[in-house]
């Protein structure tokens, strides 16, 4: 299936990739912190619900939370250990959310106990998805939602193709490279158990050109699986957001407002099958990702095997910050946060650690009026109007930004801040736009009743 | 002290092209049409650029001064205007009314608008077309390049003074005159004389026109120049110099005994100052990929309905001016056709 090889999508950026750093380095274990802080909320949709109390021993791998509803997942303990609190703790977005700290014990073999093997084979998709909730595995590319939602389709809805997500577009990340070099075998149990729980066909992993060495290993993994193709793309950003894999892969795209179920697609990114390739067998849960420490302002980049609840500080003393430390930024530098506190825990959306130095930041960047130079609108992979949305925005008008322009088709790449020569920060102003939109139905919706 | 770490907002990284970057590359780009300019029409050439420049660096310096606000001459678009507009006057001419010419660019045609960025106009062809409906004589006051003396005095009609007769410049031009130049631009003696100019002439801009419109092999380079670095849209000139091309060579397939050649067409006149430096001026263009084509295909064929049916012998600045009034009309009738749209909604 060569046909598909070299495919691409029109518009799009060509960022520097900064992963030279990383890329070949092996994934290492980090030391497990002092104490670890798993918050209750960290995938979209409803917090999980606590099941321990304070002062409770629990055992690496045991259930600590369970899940609070069909969209939410439960937790698991990161390590052997005793429930020192249940507290508010900083997250990545600013405000507090309750989290449960453990403090491993420094004895302890760490040794995961908990968990009953299972045969995948002899299971219906509907306890393949229930399982997988139970693993709490959520989307590991960053976006963290909840994986058995995106499996169980909406009625009357059929999936065709299940979509390996390994593009890694975002910069400087290179943990689902790794993922691919090092544990092929893991991706492939993981699509494969993917397409049995949506009645898949067939998967086809997409993988962007820049790392032929993953695609030379998931080949020889899926050489004999005649139903999983992976095919090599030409780098270009955003290639891994959902919409423009799809576009790319099958030529299809999803309707503004929709699911790519509706278009027969299913689309998982490479370390969330890892994960569920690897943990569902043998029936336990997620205590831990693969997370990118780089930067210029890192001593000793790497891919690191982190506990979920590893706080930012331990992280980054472990890999060894530069003194001129002037931003810390959670996932790649297109679309990641910079956080305001390094007490914020690693959680399962976290794809990387990006410091910068206040040299790239390079002071305040003056912003110009727009001079219509139209390179937005060339960047813009959903080919909005992001000039014209950026004067609305200025204006405040934000329902004709909705109504006119297609405000919510945009998906928040970044890709018109980054080409906009005058420096308008354009994303943000859609962020902001969306809320106050979303505020003010909410607010109608209340006068209403 | 503390250390401190900053939040921003993503995307963290950025191109380094800046809005002053590229006004910078447009500078440089118009400097060797700017010299190749001095060196065809002399002294007067000089004083001009350099007056119209002055004039509307000072006009914006000062209005940033007296509404308060940063002064915005830093961004070098003001600069643009000014090299511009020397660029599309005759070289000989009145330095007073080029100044004026550089005060109308910059204060009503541009920061009345609110700056770079919120003018419906090109700056430069707002003066231009208010010079010439202010200064109909002056301003077609055309000198034949390469004159003799023209590095040991000025064009006469230079220094004229306000409310003072101009010298007349048909005996100065009879005094410098060098073989088969004449004051009259080819497309004047194309259209009122019906005498026909070679194209060679026209590549290297040795003719009468105004001061540096005229070096079209060297203009076409200088926006190659920009196109490379990604600082000006390809599309804009390419639209509109194929669309020229294309309507002058029916008007010529028709009758050819009356009509000039498309060659002719496409190297006469402002035709690639006007493609290449003045429809590309991104704030007076439309930004979606298919009214950006529709643009500079308006613009081409307006200019040769002008050129050849209208009673100007030059129509680039008039098409121009009426491409950015409809800019925004383009805009709004061909926003681009988003990823995943619902087909009722394309259709309506």
């Amino acid at each position: 299936m060569s046909w598909l090889n070299g495919r691409s999508f029109s518009q799009g950026v060509h960022v520097p990739e900064f992963k030279q750093a990383t890329c070949h380095l092996p994934i290492r274990r980090l030391p497990f912190a002092p104490v670890l802080i798993v918050p209750l909320s960290q995938h979209t949709g409803a917090p999980a619900v606590s099941i321990v109390r304070e002062g409770q021993e629990v055992v690496r791998g045991e259930p600590i939370a369970k899940a609070g509803g069909f969209v939410s997942v439960p937790m698991h303990a990161p390590a052997t250990g005793r429930v020192e609190r249940i507290a508010p703790a900083p997250t990545a977005r600013g405000d507090l959310s309750t989290a449960i700290y453990i403090r491993p014990y420094p004895g302890a073999s760490q040794e995961i106990l908990y968990g009953a093997p299972q045969d995948i084979e002899r299971m219906t998709p509907d306890q393949i998805i229930a399982a997988i909730q139970e693993t709490g595995v959520v989307g590991l590319g960053g976006a963290a939602f909840p994986t058995h939602v995106k499996m169980k389709l909406p009625e009357g809805k059929r999936v065709d193709t299940v979509i390996v997500n390994g593009c890694e577009c975002e910069p400087y990340l290179t943990t689902d490279h790794r993922v691919m070099v090092e544990q092929p075998a893991e991706v492939l149990a993981g699509a494969r158990i993917a397409m049995k729980a949506i009645g898949a066909a067939r998967a086809i992993v997409g993988v962007e050109d820049n790392k032929p060495d993953a695609i030379e290993a998931l080949r020889k993994a899926a050489a004999s699986s005649p139903n999983i193709t992976v095919a090599s793309i030409p780098t270009k950003y955003p290639q891994g957001a959902e919409k423009i894999l799809i576009q790319v892969l099958l030529g299809r795209q999803v309707p503004t407002g929709g699911l790519p179920s509706d278009v027969g697609a299913a689309v998982f990114n490479v370390a969330t099958l890892a994960q569920i390739g690897d943990l569902l067998p043998r029936h336990q849960g997620l205590i831990e990702r693969v997370v990118t420490i780089t930067g210029p302002g890192v001593a000793k980049p790497g891919n690191y095997l982190a506990a979920l609840g590893t706080p930012l500080r331990w992280a980054l003393e472990q890999a060894g910050c530069e003194p001129d430390v002037a931003s810390v930024i959670l996932g790649g530098p297109m679309m990641g946060p910079a956080v305001g506190s390094l007490d914020v825990p690693l959680t399962k959306g976290v794809t990387g650690v990006l410091v910068l130095t206040s040299r790239e930041l390079d002071g305040r960047r003056k912003i110009y009026a727009c001079i219509k130079c139209a390179a937005c609108v060339e960047a813009c992979p959903m080919h909005l109007n992001p000039s014209r949305l950026g004067m609305l925005a200025r204006k405040e008008r934000y329902e004709e930004m909705e109504t006119a322009f297609h405000l919510n088709d945009c998906f928040e790449c970044g890709s018109c801040s980054y080409v906009c020569p005058a420096n308008i920060p354009l994303v943000q102003y859609f962020r902001l736009a969306k809320q106050m939109n979303r505020a003010r139905k909410s607010n109608l919706a209340k006068a209403l009743q | 002290m503390k250390p401190v770490i900053e939040l921003r907002t993503s995307p963290h990284l950025h191109v380094p092209r800046s809005v002053q970057a590229i006004m910078l590359n447009v500078v440089l780009a118009l400097l060797p049409i700017c010299a190749y300019s001095v060196w065809l029409f002399g002294l007067s050439a000089l004083v001009l650029l350099i007056t119209t420049t002055a004039a509307c660096v000072a006009t914006e310096y000062f209005i940033c001064k007296i509404s308060g606000s940063e002064s915005s001459v830093g961004d070098f678009s003001v600069v643009i205007t000014g090299l511009l507009l020397g660029l599309i006057l005759p070289p000989g001419f009145p330095l007073w009314m080029a100044a004026v010419g550089g005060f109308i660019a910059v204060a009503p045609g541009k920061m009345l608008f609110g700056g770079l960025g919120f003018n419906v106009f090109n700056p430069a062809l707002v003066a231009r077309a208010f010079l010439q409906a202010a200064f109909p004589v002056a301003i077609m006051g055309y000198t034949p390049a390469l004159a003799l003396r023209r590095f040991a005095e000025f064009i006469p009609s230079s220094f004229a003074m306000p409310l003072i007769k101009a010298p007349p410049l048909a005996a100065w031009i009879a005094q410098t005159r060098v073989d088969a130049f004449t004051g009259a631009t080819p497309l004047m003696l194309e259209k009122f004389d019906h005498v026909h100019s070679a194209v060679w002439p026209l590549l290297i801009g040795q003719r009468a026109g105004s001061a540096g419109e005229t070096p079209a092999l060297l203009i076409l380079v200088c926006g190659a120049y920009l196109i490379f670095r990604q600082m000006m849209d390809w599309r804009i000139p390419v639209a509109m110099l194929a669309t020229a091309f294309l309507a002058s060579s029916a008007f010529y397939l028709s009758d050819p005994s009356h009509n000039p050649t498309p060659w002719f067409m496409l190297f006469s006149g402002g035709m690639m100052l006007g493609a290449m430096f003045m429809a590309t001026d991104p704030v007076s263009s439309p930004v979606t990929p298919l009214g950006i084509w529709i643009y500079g295909a308006l613009i081409g064929l307006i200019t040769i309905l002008i050129r050849l049916k209208g009673g100007l012998a030059e129509g680039v600045m008039y098409a121009i001016l009426l491409g950015n009034a409809v800019s925004p009309l383009i805009d709004n009738l061909t926003q681009p056709r988003t990823y995943g749209a619902r087909k009722k909604e394309a259709a309506g």
